[in-house]
């Protein structure tokens, strides 16, 4: 019935990261596999939003080594990774404000626009139909994530609920193969984190993206995630499936203190 | 037998799928239905449609679909919906739409009261409705459906995605050609072409069986006082299970040919609103409430300037508006400023609202309040009244050009006889009455008199012009305990005419004052509140802030300083009140679909307020149970403050 997991897309292996003496990700080693929903879960400064830009190539770290697909990663920026299939989101939403709903999701497609400046510019031959081709891919974005009602709406003006799946909308535009999303549900009432889950399942069942997320809900992340890492104090503490890590004492002695 | 409908300009083409193709062949490439697709419209000419339901009726009739059968039409409005209805008609079946927003427990009566066999869904979330209920249906053999999205994983052999079904109907037609032009032959006037549940503000819901030959006299009558032609477009965009949606979209589209536009989702219905520019509008009050109390929010936020401006030509159009656009005199003066408002703010104000090419709209359902009515009649809008429920097709009083009144709902229309029964209920009699409801003669026998009379259970009466004027259901009128009557509908009208109200609910019957509780409107209240600096996290909170009260309580004084003016209802002004602690919501069965309210249901939930009303109380503690929109359950609780409301001397009594 359900989606396939595959192989192993990513491999982190001995990963330490230090900003001068402070010491964010000490040796850490996991692995993501194709088709996963993979959760990196962990208390505030955890180091979980550092492990994300690891992956996304906006951190260098000092020891250790990622494999992608099988090929070791060279030292890479982000764009690098956004040419190679990794797309984000981002905690604060960081879009245009002022620009529609319609122009962000675009803005998502700009690696993949191949025609020069001056034919798009002037709107000409090539790039004209290139640009015909990019719509149509955003429309189907904008119909995927129910937000037809607003595709022409300064982004600044749509409240927080509509912002995040907007910002997902333009990950998804780059038709990524892993997809890391960075507290997708944070801030959100009820109903708009269901709304997110559900999202995110789609997006994962339906083109089978890789998703990578962090996430504080425990109760969303347990629901949702196939494997779960999790992260204290810039180690890893726990790794596998929602029930073995909701049921280990180190998980449970981070979250709730010892005692318990 | 219903005989009296003039087929005579329809070349003996009575019935609707006989009216599709006939349109197929005199206008095969004008537009005939439009639905916007990845943010473009998309248009289906007639010869498409008619292709189309060939196909969907032929694949019908492969998976097994007979004569009689009826197909439950369940989502929003979308072409390949509006395709199966004609298609389950082609093929001699019974469409039956329902409400698309119901849950599914709401539905299983229906189905089953319907004995369904197939219906045609919209989406997944309908489909996993009906799979929730289908071991209690088992009658319910095949699923179709239209939006394929997130229906990958489902493989239960039962669901048909709505294009395989028009393939294997395609692959049928070929190897028998005749079959459906010989099925749509047997199709007689006579026979029931679609079956509307009423929405049960009593009981049960009753399945109205109406003919081809009654929607298509309705379709006519309507088209005739409006002039409707084959030219225009309506945006079909209200419940296709509702009776005015099947008679202005479905029936006067077939009748006419015009257009049907629907919009892309729920939401963007007003952004849809002003791409298409319909010539031919109809919305509930409610709709029209909310327009203006948008344009009213939005002008509030205007600069100075344009405030004054607007309010002059305001002004301009309250004096001469609607006598310009009835063709009255006017002074040559008025005429110009007019013309010159027309050019600055009438013209601009249509355009944004989306009726800039609007020839004729209507509105039903719920009294419509005076000043709303005559403000888009001000400003060049036809808008108009009509009257008449489920059993009549909707068509019972429409108001011509020219003789357009607030207050009542219009002259009789063409066929229709109306009679004022002894205890004032408003009898109607016609070529659109229903059939029957189904399965339920007992209900057919008490709703239809002896000399053919439906009971519509409205009580009004005819003014010194032949209009009919409602003044409330027949069973709501009560009296209060000093013997004054008590039209309960009648001042909750008058209330929810100001745009701060939402919803209002009056007691009063064999009582000894009018009580109300209110809803307050979150969006204008909410708007006066930030504008007042007052902060609050939600309805209830809104609801319990004691500004907001005060604000409510001047609204209802002025209603009562209004009543004190009329005899008749003098006594029913309105001495206590309080501010309910939730939304009243169909969800939870405060409402009917058609979001009307259903007082005995209400009076019984909140027996304790209306208790601490009468009891003279100041404040009353309330925990609610409510329903979210996923079925799951949740408590609202608030401590309510009753308040007191200043009440008018009777003006015609103390004279």
């Amino acid at each position: 019935m359900s989606r396939k997991i595959g192989d192993v897309i990513l491999d982190l292996q001995n990963i330490s990261l230090r900003f001068g003496g402070v010491k964010a990700l000490t040796d850490i080693s996991f692995n993501i596999r194709e088709h996963e929903v993979r959760a990196i879960i962990g208390p505030n400064g955890a180091g979980k939003s550092s492990m994300l830009n690891v992956i996304n190539g906006v951190y260098h770290p000092q020891d250790g080594k990622i494999f992608y697909r099988g090929v070791e990663r060279k030292k890479m920026e982000p764009h690098m990774a956004a040419s190679t299939g990794i797309a984000r989101t981002f905690q604060n939403i960081a879009l245009f404000k002022g620009m529609s709903v319609l122009d962000n999701i675009m803005t998502g497609r700009t690696l993949k626009m191949k025609s020069n400046m001056l034919l798009q510019a002037l709107w000409l031959g090539p790039a004209q139909k290139e640009e015909i081709e990019h719509r149509r891919k955003v429309e189907e974005i904008i119909d995927f994530l129910e937000i037809q009602h607003i595709r022409k709406t300064p982004v600044g003006r749509l409240p927080y609920g509509l912002q995040k799946r907007v910002d997902l909308g333009r990950a998804l535009a780059m038709e990524p193969q892993i997809l890391l999303l960075d507290e997708p549900m944070a801030g959100m009432n009820v109903e708009e984190k269901q709304d997110m889950c559900r999202f995110i399942l789609d997006v994962n069942d339906q083109f089978g993206t890789t998703i990578v997320l962090i996430e504080h809900d425990m109760g969303v992340v347990m629901d949702i995630s196939d494997r779960v890492v999790v992260l204290d104090y810039g180690k890893k503490i726990g790794d596998g499936l929602p029930d073995e890590v909701r049921a280990s004492p180190e998980v449970i002695k981070a979250y709730l203190g010892a005692g318990h | 037998m219903p005989t009296q409908v003039n087929f005579d300009s329809l070349d003996g083409l009575h019935t609707f799928p006989r009216l599709l193709f006939q349109h197929a062949k005199v206008r095969p490439t004008a537009p005939a239905m439009r639905e916007k697709h990845l943010g473009i419209w998309q248009t289906w000419t007639w010869s498409d449609v008619a292709e189309r339901v060939r196909a969907l009726a032929c694949g019908l009739a492969s998976l097994g679909f007979k004569r009689g059968d009826n197909l439950a039409i369940i989502g929003d409005n979308r072409p390949h919906l509006y395709m199966m209805m004609s298609a389950a008609q082609c093929l001699g079946g019974v469409p039956v739409p329902l409400y698309q927003d119901a849950v599914a427990a709401e539905m299983l009566f229906v189905l089953q009261d319907a004995g369904v066999r197939f219906a045609i869904v919209e989406d997944q979330e309908q489909v996993d409705k009906l799979l929730e209920i289908k071991d209690q249906l088992p009658a319910l053999e095949h699923i179709v459906y239209d939006d394929p999205r997130g229906m990958r994983h489902y493989n239960q052999p039962f669901l048909h995605d709505v294009h395989e079904l028009m393939e294997m109907g395609r692959i049928h037609d070929r190897n028998h050609s005749d079959f459906l032009n010989a099925e749509v032959e047997k199709g007689h006037f006579d026979d029931v072409s679609v079956m509307l549940y009423t929405s049960g503000t009593t009981g049960k819901p009753k399945g109205v069986c109406q003919t081809h030959a009654a929607f298509i006299a309705a379709a006519q009558g309507g088209a005739q006082v409006d002039k409707l032609g084959s030219e225009g477009d309506i945006l079909s965009y209200l419940p296709m299970a509702w009776v005015g949606d099947h008679l202005f979209s479905f029936a006067q589209s077939l009748v006419c040919g015009f257009t049907i536009n629907c919009p892309e989702s729920g939401e963007t219905v007003m952004t849809d609103l002003r791409e298409i520019g319909p010539t031919y509008y109809f919305a509930p009050p409610r709709v029209f409430e909310s327009l203006l109390t948008s344009v009213q929010i939005r002008m509030e936020d205007a600069g100075k300037f344009k405030q004054r401006m607007f309010n002059h030509f305001m002004d301009v159009a309250k004096r001469c508006g609607g006598d310009i656009l009835d063709g009255k005199s006017v002074s040559g003066g008025d005429r110009f400023q007019y013309w010159l408002g027309n050019l600055l703010i009438y013209g601009p104000l249509r355009n944004v609202l989306g009726m800039s090419r609007i020839k004729v709209a209507y509105t039903a359902g719920a009294a419509i309040g005076p000043e709303l009515f005559s403000f888009y009649r001000s400003i060049g809008i036809n808008l108009k009244q009509l009257y008449g429920q489920t059993e009549t097709c909707a068509y019972v009083c429409l108001q011509p050009d020219g003789q357009v009144k607030s207050d009542t709902v219009g002259a009789p229309a063409p066929g229709v006889e109306i009679k004022i029964a002894d205890n004032g209920e408003v009898l109607v009699k016609g070529a659109m009455l229903l059939k029957e409801y189904y399965k339920r003669p007992d209900a057919t026998a008490e709703s239809i008199n002896a000399e053919g009379y439906f009971l519509t259970g409205d009580a009004g009466f005819l003014d010194e012009d032949g209009h009919l004027k409602i003044i409330d259901r027949a069973k709501d009128v009560g009296k209060l305990s000093n013997g004054a009557m008590f039209a309960p509908n009648y001042i909750e009208n008058k209330l929810k005419f100001y745009p701060f109200v939402k919803e209002a609910v009056c007691f009063g019957h064999d009582r000894d004052m009018v009580c109300a509780f209110i809803n307050i409107d979150v969006g204008a209240v909410g708007n006066w509140a930030e504008r007042r600096n007052i902060a609050y996290a939600g309805y209830t909170d809104l609801a319990g802030k004691a500004q907001v009260l005060e604000m409510i309580k001047t609204c209802i004084e002025e209603v009562n300083a209004g009543l004190a003016h009329d005899a008749m209802v003098a006594d029913s002004q309105v001495h206590r009140f309080l501010v309910l602690h939730k939304e009243l919501d169909p969800d939870d069965d405060e409402l009917t679909r058609t979001r009307k309210v259903r007082r005995n249901f209400i009076a019984e939930k909140y027996k304790v307020l209306i208790d601490a009303l009468y009891a003279g109380k100041s404040n009353q503690f309330i925990e609610t149970e409510v329903k979210f929109e996923d079925g799951r359950r949740g408590k609202v609780s608030a401590d309510l403050k009753i308040l007191d409301v200043k009440t008018f001397p009777i003006a015609k009594k103390a004279a």
